[in-house]
């Protein structure tokens, strides 16, 4: 229950951080990535502000047995960068210019009901569980080659 | 044109941070939005039988993308305005979220996942991924704006 009210408060903290820090709006991520046009740089200033506040409290992680209300951390250790990490990547971005939304502010816009947001969320859902899919398939065929 | 807003985005990414924290020393869980939101799709029972919504983490995962659907509809009620405005048409948004779904969940993270907590924690593939999506990003809004729309 403990961890179920955690996700809440965080959930609402990161969507109330996404709505004022303007990424809620396509056309501000849009304005973000012009960067040989019309650009507007508020969008650096998201991350920038994120880093500065988590960075440390990741190192101190470290040095904490376990989490307040959770069993264990799990926290990636996968350091190699694979062609996936880097097709999967480039075809985000991809999306991401051409309208300006990415899965956060995309969650956020679904209770404004405008039909846009609801579109490109059911169409980013089909594509995750296409990506499942595919992903299930390539580890499916490595177990019966090895 | 959007105005350039340095303190509501600074202000913004505070507390992105800030939920990035609670969710790592509360839960132990790394805030990557699009591998929060694609395990809500996956089975409900774990390997002993048990259901996931209740002894896994599924519970905390739903009420993590509840908050963040809710989070805008508390601030329209505390007077804040959301200006959201569309640059394209119903098939791109279509196309477009089928390339961030998939892409997000294929390369394992999002602006969240990679951009936010991967650079956090140092991570050198979420540095690889962020650049990755940062310039094709970039260059299909230049191609749009400055080479099909110019």
């Amino acid at each position: 229950m403990q961890r179920i009210i955690a996700g809440l408060f965080a959930g609402l903290t990161f969507g109330a951080g996404l709505v004022i820090a303007g990424m809620s709006n396509p056309l501000k991520v849009q304005n973000f990535l012009d960067v040989f046009g019309n650009w507007d740089p508020s969008l650096a200033f998201v991350m920038g502000g994120a880093i500065l506040v988590a960075a440390p409290f990741f190192r101190m992680a470290r040095f904490l047995p376990r989490p307040f209300v959770a069993d264990d951390f799990r926290i990636p250790t996968f350091q190699q960068i694979d062609k996936r990490l880097i097709f999967g990547s480039a075809t985000f971005g991809a999306g991401w210019g051409l309208i300006g939304l990415c899965p956060g502010p995309a969650l956020v816009s679904v209770s404004l009901l405008s039909p846009q947001a609801i579109v490109f969320v059911l169409c980013m859902t089909g594509g995750m569980l296409f990506a499942k899919f595919i992903a299930n398939l390539s580890m499916r065929r490595g177990l019966k080659q090895a | 044109m959007t105005e350039f807003t340095p303190y509501a985005s600074l202000a913004g990414g505070v507390l992105i941070g800030l939920s990035t924290v609670i969710l790592l020393l509360a839960n132990g869980r790394i805030a990557g939005i699009s591998g929060i939101y694609s395990r809500l799709f996956e089975p409900g029972t774990l390997a002993n039988g048990k259901s996931a919504w209740v002894h896994g983490e599924k519970g905390w995962q739903l009420s993590f993308v509840v908050g963040i659907v809710l989070a805008p509809l508390l601030l329209m009620a505390a007077g804040f305005e959301i200006e959201q405005v569309f640059t394209g048409d119903l098939t791109l948004i279509a196309i477009a979220g089928a390339l961030v779904g998939f892409g997000s969940v294929f390369g394992s993270g999002c602006t969240s996942g990679h951009g936010v907590c991967g650079l956090s924690r140092l991570s050198v593939r979420s540095l690889a991924a962020t650049i990755t999506f940062m310039s094709v990003g970039i260059a299909v809004v230049f191609v749009l704006r400055h080479v099909v729309g110019g």
